[in-house]
């Protein structure tokens, strides 16, 4: 029983990780990983959201009717969404000022919607929390890794403390978008030859597959792609 | 003249300085699921343009009306559930009275509501204090601008699939690096338009 728990708990860290395995979530985690602690705080407001998110769509999975669940869940979402970000304007003022739009855009991070529909959605109280938990963990960790080595080779510093800066030039490339996106690239290589090592899958942007508003369109988008050729 | 610079300059660096994908990495998802075939990549990107505009002409009014300067901490819940109406309305009055451009492009509107695109780009519009016209010319820039990347990167994809790669780059990694090189040649127009 408790290694039931424990695993939605560790599910969302490694196994299923929402970043590296699901390619959930990618818009903030190019876009704020200039620096480990920028990925720290965007990692732990989309967590704080996923958590209550999970715990609210949990309790409610009965009473929402299914047609307008979408549009419910994004409610619910923007209702956290908002209440995070007061708390982060009020008590954290420089994060705020690091996330930018992308504090409230959590709203639409492909990653709470999708836990919402494919896990809170059908799970009760506890998992779907620990789901929460798991996944925003998950992706806070690679979101600092990821803030951690764009910042190392292109400011020369970890968390604003010197480390390379004194001997090696920084290379500012790796602060601009094409060093988000390639870091990100090299993150995924690496985590699929690990999954490869241990006999998993490796990880693919599955389009309209890992997309939440699958259940919306269906898989239209997929079909039409598939008539052109 | 002075305003039609200004907005020449607003369009400009909407399409290439601050691309939407390549600068301010929003629509990610469209970007690496969608662009695998030129076509798709179009119709999609054509959605997101008309959802982009219509969506920034509703919202900066109720911003600027309504919410400001009492209730701006609802900016967030409001602009979601006023895009999610839109992108609704949009495909209705589409499926009655344009019948061809809803079967181009309808399978594409529901997807559009959770495009962090959308939402980002109307509160970019609030963020950096554009005017209306403004706001709406910096809309119509960000749409074609992702449409530019989308049909760009389509190119490109396809001679990937073609290319002898490394193992372990097969698939997402190899995109990913493809679009970084992309993004580079984007830095090229930093300046353009201001």
């Amino acid at each position: 029983m408790n290694n039931k728990y424990l695993g939605y708990f560790t599910n969302g860290i490694i196994k299923e990780n929402p970043t590296l395995r699901l390619v959930l979530g990618t818009c903030p985690t190019l876009a704020v990983t200039t620096a480990a602690v920028n990925g720290i705080g965007m990692g732990l407001s989309a967590t704080l959201v996923l958590v209550c998110s999970n715990l609210a769509i949990s309790l409610l999975r009965n009473v929402i009717p299914d047609k307008v669940r979408i549009p419910a869940y994004i409610t619910i979402i923007a209702g956290f969404v908002s209440v995070v970000q007061m708390l982060v304007k009020a008590f954290l003022p420089s994060v705020d000022k690091a996330l930018g739009i992308y504090l409230p855009l959590i709203v639409v991070n492909c990653i709470i919607l999708a836990r919402a529909e494919m896990f809170a959605s059908k799970h009760s109280v506890l998992p779907s929390v620990l789901d929460g938990l798991g996944m925003g963990i998950g992706f806070t960790a690679v979101l600092t890794l990821m803030g951690a080595i764009r910042e190392i080779l292109g400011a020369g510093t970890l968390f604003s403390l010197p480390i390379t800066a004194k001997f090696i030039d920084p290379m500012i490339i790796f602060l601009l978008p094409p060093g988000g996106f390639f870091v990100f690239g090299i993150l995924v290589a690496a985590s699929n030859a690990l999954a490869k090592k241990n006999g998993k899958k490796i990880a693919e942007h599955l389009g309209c597959e890992a997309c939440p508003s699958k259940g919306v369109c269906g898989n239209a988008v997929k079909e039409a792609a598939e008539n052109e050729q | 003249m002075n305003s039609n610079t200004a907005i020449a300059s607003v369009l400009l660096a909407a399409i290439l300085t601050n691309n939407m994908v390549l600068s301010k990495f929003l629509g990610i998802c469209p970007f690496l699921g969608v662009s695998k075939k030129t076509g798709t990549a179009f119709s999609m990107s054509v959605a997101v343009t008309l959802v982009m505009v219509v969506s920034t002409a509703v919202t900066w009014p109720i911003y600027h009306f309504i919410l400001a300067p009492d209730y701006t901490y609802l900016e967030t819940i409001v602009f979601i559930l006023v895009i999610a109406a839109i992108v609704q309305l949009i495909e209705i009055v589409l499926k009655r009275y344009i019948k061809p451009v809803y079967n181009a492009l309808g399978i594409y509107l529901p997807l559009i509501t959770t495009n962090c695109a959308v939402l980002g780009i109307t509160m970019l519009n609030i963020t950096n204090g554009l005017g209306f016209v403004q706001s709406l010319f910096n809309a119509l820039g960000a749409g074609l601008g992702f449409m530019l990347a989308m049909l760009l990167f389509s190119g490109v994809r396809e001679r990937l699939e073609m290319a002898d790669i490394p193992e372990f780059l097969k698939g997402l990694p190899i995109t990913l690096i493809a679009a970084s090189l992309v993004s580079l040649s984007f830095l090229g127009f930093a300046g353009i338009g201001g």
